[in-house]
This record gives C-alpha cells, structure tokens and sequence, in this order.
C-alpha cells in the first residue's frame, strides 16, 4: 500500500515562499507525474514528500498515517535522483544491496534479492563493476535497482532520464512504464518534459510558480486545459495562443488551437498566411506561419504536404476544437 | 595549455627550481653531514664540507647519553594519538558544517581558525595550572589532549574542504536507503572522503610531530617526545654541535621516511581543489 497525501503542505526558503499550500492526492499504484517549467517547485515538492526537506506548514500522510516529522529513512520510500546518486566506492551490487544491508536482513536473503534486481534491469553481468565503468544507461538502471529492492512503498524519481541522451531517454522511459506494469507501485515522477509527463503518467499534476495549475489525466489536460498555462504547456509542438481581433469574433481574450487541429491548403481556407519555417519529420510536416491580422501560426500537416518558405498558405482552424480564454486566463 | 616552451626557458626554470630546493633543503643536509663530523670538526672554521673524517661516534654518545627510543615512542603516542583523536572530533563537526550549514557556520569556521592566531605563549600559564592541578604534566596523555586541541582546527579546516566537495545527493540518496547519520558517516561519507582524509591525516602527525611549544613546556622526563630530546642536547653547559645534529637527525629521519612514502598523497593533499 502506497497512497500519499498532502494537506495544505507549503514551503518556504526564508521569506521567499516557493510553494503556497498545496492539497494533493496520490492513490496506491498510481504513476503521478509532476510536470511544470523549471523553478515551479516540483524537485522541491518531491523532496518534501520525501522527508529531505521539512514542510514549512502542513501536513503528509504515507499509507494513512503522518509522516510530516519522520526521517527520510523511516517513510518507506525509494528515490532516483537526476545524477543517479550511486556510491563510487561501491560495486554495482554494493549499490544494489546497501538499503537491505541497512535494513538488517540476513545475507543470504540480500543475495537472493540482489541478484532478482540485476536480472529484472538487465544488470548480472554488471554487479562486479564500479559505477565509473558503467555508461549512463547503466548507472540509471542501477539506481532503479537500489531503488526496488527494498520494496519501497513508493519510489520518487527526480528527473531520472534528464541526464541521458534522446534514444536512451526513449528506452528507458519505456523501461520504467514496463517496471511500473510489474510492480504496481505507487511511482511519483518529477520531469520537466512534458512529453515524458503524457507518455508514462496516469495522472499529471501541472506545477507552476509552486501552485498546482492542474491535476488530472494526459488526455483531460490535453483535451480541456483548465487555464492559459497548461494549454500552453501541454501538447507538442505548443498550442497556438492567439490575441486580438481573431480571438475577440469568438467572445474571448484569447482562443487557442492545437497544430494538429488546423487544417492546410494551398488554394482555401478562413486564414492566409506566409510560410515561415518548415520541418519535415517524416510522417507530419509542421507549416509555421506568419498569418494576416492573427499572428504566427504552427499547423501540422501529413508527411507530403510540401511547401517552401515563403509560399502563401490556407489554414483552416477546426471550430470544435477553439478552446477560449478570459481576461484572468481561465477557460471559458 | 598548449604552450610552445624554449629549451632555454626549460633549462632556467629548472635550474632555478633546483637552486630553490637546494636553498630550502641545505639546512637539512648541514645538520645531517655535521652529526658524522667530531665536535672540533663541526666548530671548524672555515668548515669541510664532504673532506673530514666521518665519525658514527655522535650517535653512539648520543644513544647512551639519553634513550632514544623511548622519546620516539612518546612521539609516536603523541603524535598519532592526538591526529586520531583530532579526527574522530572533526568528522562529525565537518559532516555538520559541509553538509547542514546554519546562518553561524562561516562564524564558527573563522573563530576556530582565529584560536590559531592567538600566540601559544598567551595561555601557557592558565594551561600549565590546569596540567598541574589535574595531574597531567609530563606525562603523555596530557600532550595528545593539548595536541589535539591546538591541531582541531586545522583538522576541521581541511577535512570541511574535502567533504564540500562530495556531492550532497549521494548522502541523501544513503538518507533515503535508510541509513542512520552514524552509518551514513561510516559507510558513504568516509570511503568517499579516505584521500582527503589521508592528507590530513599524514599532515597532522607531522605538525604534532614537529610541535615543540607544548612538548617542551609540559613535559620533562617520562613523556618528552623528540622534539625534547633534540632539545636538551641544547646545554647551558656550552653547545655540541655535533651531538645535537646526530639527536636532530634521528628525531627527524622517522618522520622524514613517513613524508617520502606519503608524498604524493600530501601534496594532492595541500593543492586539493584548486584545480578541478
């Protein structure tokens, strides 16, 4: 069991507050990830819940009870830290076996467990090695390891893939969604990347300037943004936020569409504009484009939609899909 | 750094850094070529400097006269004796200032470090009424309290600059594996640390080794160490030269060996973090 709550924590360095009082629910087995620009307080956030920094105010429950004044060590959790945090003068399975050294168990069950760890993360061959003499993969996968071995209540990642280069972000990011399948713990995951946040999340928390902006799964973040904020932080490449004339003939401060839900055409369409910058990925082409009276503008078109910079294009925002905002950034 | 250095320049450098070494170490080797001269020899005027007859008599004299390795085994005592206790006091006071640093932290480094400016002669007398009236002159376990208490400070010095540079994260990461602070101390911070503390280590028994303020003002006979034995070879009764370089030489050879075997370690040691 791995549920964790916060009432109305907050935290302050100093009189700076960098985080105002913050209720949030994590049930057990869930995969929450908290996403927010960086300076938002979610690395911030994590460490509090996991007992390396105080709470200025509030309170933390762990599996229903309160953990606000315990150690680190006594709250049951597991941490990955962005640079892996391995103990260099130890051997990968030193690494692996030192929470269950530190929990007293017998050496045989350490062995035993130390040695299922290695072979769910691909690490036997390994366990001899300094983590110097490891690549980066494999220094992360040893942190999982020392992570899940002791069977924590819940782990805590702070940005674990942040360190490692874009392929084998992608692999791991797989890895750990599979290893969440397996172990159905509860993961609290802090990244920056909100790519990351829709991929493995079941539940995404928004963060920004320490308050939660919103808190719900990929899809409804990406579907109906609560505010200005997370339209503009969810979803890649970015909504496209458009003041003015444009957004006022829809009774709003400003309207927002998606790229993907803004058709484009050589010969018609509401909007014109001058194709700015193009990029082919392949299977999408993203058009950015300098629309008369509305600004620029980022549509995605198929693969061999092809245009040149320069070129005069259509663009044909989907009505259903307008989202609308106020004058304070809400949703309307 | 890709610099193109004439052989010219190469040649002054290294012959000035010779002459350097020369000049610093000449002293040594005065001392060291005059315990194997007479008396007469080593008052001789002009002095030989390699063209004399070469005596062990010096030592021979030098070993009946007073017993050498019982003040060498006051050293040892002395020496490692207070770095060990030094070290067990400072690891946990620089694990606190390095890893949990209060608004006073800067405050209380810099006071202890002013204790070190206070001239030693200035508490002689408080110190030396306090040994007397606890028992503690003469004898040895005095010295490694005294010696302890006035290498403290550097000891917390250095080993704060050593564990400053050990990433916070992986204490927190033995924090959250469930390691208590004494074992996160033992286990993590200490092999982490073991060049850093090396040099300290091997730079204390030096210094306490060298001390000579202290050992001479508390001590006379049961728990004199070198330092007071190359002393009293210093006589009112009029000065033998030579004599007094053989006990020099043999106080500073142990010493010397340990620098010789150590000195890669030392010298990380004292240029630690100044080049990344």
């Amino acid at each position: 069991m791995g549920s964790i709550t916060l009432e109305k924590v907050s935290k302050s360095f100093g009189t700076t507050k960098v985080i105002p009082e913050i209720d949030l629910e994590i049930a057990d087995g869930e995969f929450v990830v908290f996403v927010g620009p960086s300076g938002c307080g979610k690395s911030t956030l994590l460490r509090i819940i996991a007992g390396l920094e105080d709470a200025t105010s509030g309170a933390i429950h762990i599996d229903g009870r309160d953990a606000t004044r315990e150690a680190p060590a006594k709250r049951g959790l597991s941490m990955v830290f962005q640079s892996y945090a391995l103990y260099p003068h130890m051997s990968v399975y030193g690494n692996i076996a030192f929470p269950l050294k530190m929990a007293g168990e017998a050496k045989s069950t350490i062995d035993d467990k130390v040695r299922s760890a290695a072979g769910v993360l691909n690490l036997t061959d390994y366990l001899d090695r300094k983590p110097r003499q490891l690549s980066g993969g494999q220094r992360q996968r040893v942190a999982i390891g020392r992570a899940i071995v002791r069977q924590p209540k819940a782990f805590l990642f702070d940005e674990p893939l942040s360190n490692l280069d874009a392929a084998l972000r992608v692999n791991m990011r797989l890895e750990i969604s599979e290893l969440h399948h397996q172990l159905k713990t509860t993961m609290v995951y802090v990244t920056h990347d909100q790519v990351e946040a829709m991929t493995m999340a079941d539940k995404i928390v928004v963060l920004n300037a320490g308050r939660i902006e919103q808190v719900g799964s990929p899809l409804d973040l990406y579907r109906s943004p609560k505010n200005l904020f997370v339209a503009g932080f969810i979803g890649s490449p970015k909504m496209n936020l458009i003041a003015g004339a444009a957004a006022a003939k829809e009774n709003a401060t400003t309207i927002g569409a998606r790229p993907e839900h803004i058709g484009l055409s050589k010969t018609e369409g509401p909007w014109q504009g001058t194709v700015t910058v193009v990029e082919h990925l392949g299977a999408d082409t993203f058009v950015h484009a300098d629309v008369d009276d509305v600004g620029p503008v980022t549509a995605r078109a198929p693969g061999e939609f092809l245009v040149k910079h320069g070129e005069r294009v259509f663009l044909t925002p989907d009505a259903e899909k307008i989202y609308r905002f106020g004058a304070d950034g809400d949703a309307l | 750094m890709a610099r193109a250095i004439s052989t010219r320049r190469k040649l002054a450098f290294t012959a000035i850094g010779w002459l350097v070494g020369l000049v610093i170490f000449f002293p040594i080797l005065w001392t060291v070529l005059t315990s194997f001269k007479t008396e007469g020899e080593a008052i001789a005027s002009p002095p030989h400097f390699l063209f004399f007859d070469w005596t062990l008599q010096n030592y021979f004299e030098v070993q009946s006269r007073s017993n050498y390795f019982k003040h060498m085994w006051n050293s040892v005592v002395i020496s490692f004796g207070s770095t060990f206790i030094g070290l067990a006091i400072a690891i946990p006071a620089a694990w606190a200032m390095a890893f949990s640093p209060t608004k006073r932290t800067k405050d209380i480094m810099m006071w202890m470090l002013s204790t070190k400016m206070l001239p030693s002669v200035g508490v002689l007398v408080p110190i030396y009424l306090l040994f007397r009236d606890w028992g503690l002159l003469d004898t040895r376990l005095g010295l490694v309290i005294v010696l302890t208490m006035i290498n403290l400070p550097i000891i917390v010095w250095m080993l704060y600059t050593y564990f400053k540079e050990i990433p916070g994260e992986i204490l927190e990461a033995s924090r959250m594996d469930g390691a208590s602070l004494a074992k996160e101390i033992i286990y993590v911070l200490t092999p982490m640390a073991v060049p850093g503390i090396a040099s300290t280590l091997l730079l204390n028994i030096i210094l306490a080794w060298n001390e000579a303020f202290w050992t001479l003002n508390l001590s006379a006979a049961n728990a004199a160490p070198l330092s007071a034995f190359i002393a009293s070879y210093s006589s009112p009764e009029g000065l033998f030269w030579a004599k007094l370089s053989a006990a020099s030489t043999l106080a500073i050879a142990p010493i010397l060996i340990l620098g010789w075997f150590s000195q890669r370690q030392l010298v990380r040691g004292l240029t630690f973090g100044a080049v990344k």
